[in-house]
């Protein structure tokens, strides 16, 4: 019988599921959203604003949420997005993805899906072709979190 | 390992305009934060860049950590600048390499 677990596979079962849960957390926190910041841009002023971020404000399946994130600019050659970068303080790894863009992007807007480790703030940063830098936040409830469990 | 591209762009453009591209290709994304049946963790397999070249120049690109959902999507924008190729490509941690082209006409 191919279905059979045999008593050392389900001892062995036991002991993962029992080393998965007392596994410690170990999550991200927004100081260390400032560190990658920091590493990414220097200490240059972050401004609220132009950037827009669209994830849903309860989410059921951390495993994939979907998110959309926008910036105010004409996108021309001599105003454009170069840079625009996300950020969760509660996944065991603050970077979500980064996105490279210029001015033959036409349109300062990108959709995807990520995964949510737990309720928490998502921020965007954006970077734009004068070297400022604009930032907006967003907060989601997850009731089913990615990581935590299988 | 499955490696489906889903890619969807528009075959022809009026010069100037601004397209809207998605692409999507299958891939587990694997965290290295999970564990098997037998509690034996799974290796981290993470693909960690896309680009987008237009006729081989790279108009967008994307960086990819543990947070991007598995079967990585995305939707982004291109200006029609003149009739070729657009060229998809995405790379792995392990340095594999997978692509997709398609045909641009623009008038």
């Amino acid at each position: 019988m191919a279905n059979r677990i045999d008593r050392r596979q389900f001892l062995a079962r036991g002991a993962a599921l029992a080393s998965v849960s007392l596994a410690p957390a170990v999550f991200a926190s927004p100081a260390e959203v400032e560190l990658e910041l920091a590493g990414l841009f220097g200490d240059r002023p972050i401004q609220e604003g132009r950037v827009t971020l669209k994830v849903p404000p309860i989410v059921e399946n951390g495993y994939s949420v979907p998110l959309t994130v926008e910036v105010d600019s004409p996108m021309t050659a001599e105003e454009h997005v170069r840079r625009i970068v996300l950020f969760a303080e509660e996944n065991p790894q603050p970077n979500i993805a980064r996105f490279t863009l210029g001015p033959r992007a036409g349109r300062a807007s990108i959709q995807t899906r990520i995964r949510m480790g737990g309720s928490q703030k998502i921020r965007a940063v954006a970077e734009l072709s004068d070297g400022s830098l604009w930032s907006t936040e967003t907060f989601s409830i997850v009731t089913l979190a990615a990581c935590v469990i299988q | 390992m499955s490696n489906t591209i889903r890619i969807k762009a528009p075959g022809q453009a009026r010069r100037g305009e601004v397209m809207e591209l998605k692409a999507m290709i299958r891939h587990p994304m694997e965290t290295g934060y999970r564990r098997d049946l037998y509690g034996k963790q799974i290796p981290e397999d993470i693909l960690d860049r896309f680009e987008c070249r237009y006729n081989g120049e790279v108009v967008f690109s994307a960086e990819f950590f543990r947070a991007t959902a598995a079967d990585p999507f995305l939707t982004f924008y291109t200006v029609a600048t003149e009739s070729g190729t657009l060229e998809f490509r995405w790379l792995g941690q392990d340095e594999s390499v997978y692509r997709e082209s398609v045909q641009l006409e623009v008038k």
